[in-house]
């Protein structure tokens, strides 16, 4: 959920933009975090552990836990709490450790 | 870019500590390069929507985020100096090397000071299904909220009671969000009482001796239970309270952030009254590394208040070290000395103060 | 108890509380700062010299009654919004009381709201007569509350209400 309004802080977004979570297509802003956008559209589980399956979310959201790892653009363990959304982003939920090309 | 980058003052972290010291070094003259791991400079303070404590000296009065805005100015303003977001330092070699990873590149620093800013990190506690979306470190909820203006979810139970619990439950309803409780394990509140009562008369319950016994749910939390602690700690069987709550925040405690001191092979010892392992350092904040300084969470957890005024001790007796500024320097330093003590002078103050003298005493266990 | 619940005692509060005799004469400010910690805002707010400098900044502010005019810069300035002012000569059975506000929705003059006291336990409905913006960069808000006599040191705070989230 957005905050539209606050008592003390204003929210200066950037463009809405469409980017793919899954191949589903939904709406984040520019220079907000992979993270914020799937937050914002309702997704809180981002992966699942590698050996008992469990949900992971978001949990530090700077970069240090790597709770946050996804595929993005095909590159996988990528740091969604850290990363910027950009226009026409594929993120795809991860599975196992990824590989390196 | 060249291969190597030259400065004269290497600042790393671009906090309250790290951007008191930038702009302190480089108004006595000397040339500063702040390297933030962000991509914004401000660390937490642009964080926090709640007006500081202190004195004017420490802005006191104005919002955190405020303060963290005019110190990203007065940086930005000061020609002596660079500030580098998205940058993260890597390493502290044997011979004076730095290196970083920043826009895709390798980079090398040669400094001929260093200053660690890096601040803390969040502690984490053992519960049965603590690793459920919906179980966030306090820190996030803010960088989520005050950031990105997004909530975390509907009803939270704070974990918690000392000054980051109360700040964050009260910031989460500010943005409209329900704290079912705020819990604390010690049987007083840890934070600044203010913070407390304001919280309690809109109708947030604070329950000390308190601890969470588990957290439930399956894709996520969905509640969470809560139980009282006796005066040795135990929980008190039949005391157990279902919370329905989609959030469990986690606000236990930050430890020093120090990989960089130990890997630079500072002194280091282990200090809990400063919140873990922290550099053995002088009274000007330099460590037992010659030219390596260190300044704010990162020498021992406080407030932000205070960080400020170590990052500008620390920046003054780098920049002095290098012959910057030798006529005020004295004055400067005195001056930020007399306001560390004023700061500390109080019962608030008494555990720092403790941790400091635990930590300059020469005996005891190091590594 | 204040440390362990987050509520001031009777005892905590009559520490900070003028006389019968001076809250009767006008408004004047109660400072429920129970805890040394270091802050010195309100003694530099205070224009009136009721709030004496601090020899110690981790001193607890003094206020002098008899100087105080309850003008309420104090209140927008303490950072703890832990000051509140109190006029019980605004009618011979009611008070007002001026309370700092950081939520949202900010009540308009002559709402009805909800009354809270300290331990956030409801006090009743009370009408709003005025309310002040702390400006661009203080942005806390005053509230004006018209209360019975009885309650004018007990109503601290209002219920928090209005949802406001898109989607």
């Amino acid at each position: 959920m957005r905050i539209t309004e606050h008592p003390i802080l204003e929210f200066q977004r950037g463009e809405e933009i469409s980017f793919f979570f899954n191949g589903q297509e939904l709406k984040g802003f520019e220079g907000e975090t992979i993270a914020a956008a799937l937050h914002a559209a309702g997704v809180r589980v981002l992966g699942h552990s590698h050996v008992m399956h469990r949900p992971r979310g978001l949990f530090c959201a700077i970069g240090n836990c790597s709770s946050c790892l996804m595929d993005v653009d095909g590159e996988p363990n990528i740091r969604i709490c850290v990363e910027k959304l950009k226009p026409g982003m594929r993120v795809e939920t991860q599975q196992g450790k990824g590989c390196l090309r | 870019m060249p291969k190597v980058k030259e400065t004269e003052i290497l600042i790393v972290g671009g906090g309250p500590a790290g951007l008191s010291a930038a702009s302190a070094a480089a108004n006595l003259g000397a040339s500063v390069l702040v390297l933030e791991r962000d991509g914004k400079p401000g660390g937490q303070l642009i964080k926090q929507t709640h007006k500081f404590f202190g004195s004017k000296k420490q802005y006191a009065g104005d919002r955190g985020y405020q303060i963290g805005d005019l110190l990203i100015e007065q940086c930005r303003n000061n020609p002596n100096l660079e500030v580098w977001t998205d940058t993260t330092v890597l390493g502290i070699y044997e011979d004076g090397v730095v290196t970083a990873e920043g826009q895709g590149k390798h980079l090398k620093i040669t400094p001929k000071k260093i200053i660690v800013a890096t601040g803390a990190s969040e502690k984490m506690i053992a519960f049965p299904n603590n690793d459920l979306p919906g179980i966030y470190g306090a820190g996030a909820v803010q960088t989520l909220m005050n950031v990105h203006g997004i909530v975390p979810g509907k009803r939270v139970l704070m974990i918690g009671a000392g000054n980051i619990g109360l700040i964050v439950s009260y910031q989460l309803m500010q943005a409209g969000v329900e704290i079912a409780a705020i819990i604390e394990a010690a049987p007083t509140i840890g934070g600044y009482l203010v913070h407390a009562s304001k919280i309690r008369r809109a109708g947030v319950p604070i329950l000390t001796s308190h601890t969470i016994t588990e957290a439930y749910g399956d894709e996520g939390v969905e509640g969470a239970i809560i139980c009282k602690l006796d005066e040795s700690w135990q929980p008190v069987l039949g005391s157990e309270q279902d919370l329905k709550v989609d959030v469990v925040c986690l606000a236990v405690g930050l430890s020093p952030l120090t990989e960089l001191c130990f890997q630079a092979d500072c002194q280091m010892k282990y200090v809990p009254e400063l919140s873990g392992h922290v550099p053995v350092r002088s009274e000007y904040l330099e460590t037992t590394r010659p030219g390596l300084y260190v300044a704010g969470d990162v020498s021992g957890v406080e407030e932000a208040s205070s960080a400020m005024v170590e990052g500008r001790l620390a920046g003054i007796s780098a920049a002095c070290s290098l012959g910057y500024g030798e006529d005020i320097a004295p004055k400067l330093q005195a001056e930020a000395l007399a306001e560390l003590s004023e700061l500390r002078a109080g019962p608030a103050g008494q555990k720092t103060l403790r941790g400091i003298i635990n930590l300059m005493d020469k005996g005891g266990v190091v590594c | 108890m204040l440390n362990k619940t987050g509520i001031p005692t009777a005892e905590d509060v009559k520490k900070v509380s003028p006389s019968e005799d001076r809250l009767k004469k006008g408004p004047v400010a109660i400072i429920e700062c129970f805890q040394e910690i270091p802050c010195n805002p309100c003694t530099e707010a205070c224009k009136q010299g009721a709030i004496q400098p601090m020899e110690d900044i981790n001193n607890l502010p003094k206020l002098d009654f008899d100087k105080c005019n309850g003008c309420g810069v104090c209140l927008s300035r303490c950072p703890g919004l832990a000051i509140f002012i109190v006029d019980a000569s605004y009618s011979d059975t009611e008070a007002v009381v001026r309370i700092p506000y950081e939520y949202l929705p900010v009540p308009q003059v002559s709402d009805k709201v909800v009354g809270l006291g300290r331990a956030g336990e409801e006090l009743g409905v009370f009408e709003v007569i005025k309310v002040q913006s702390g400006g661009q960069k203080n942005k806390t808000y005053t509230l004006w509350l018209v209360v019975p006599n009885d309650l004018a040191m007990d109503l601290r705070s209002i219920r928090l209400g209005g949802v406001r989230h898109a989607n």
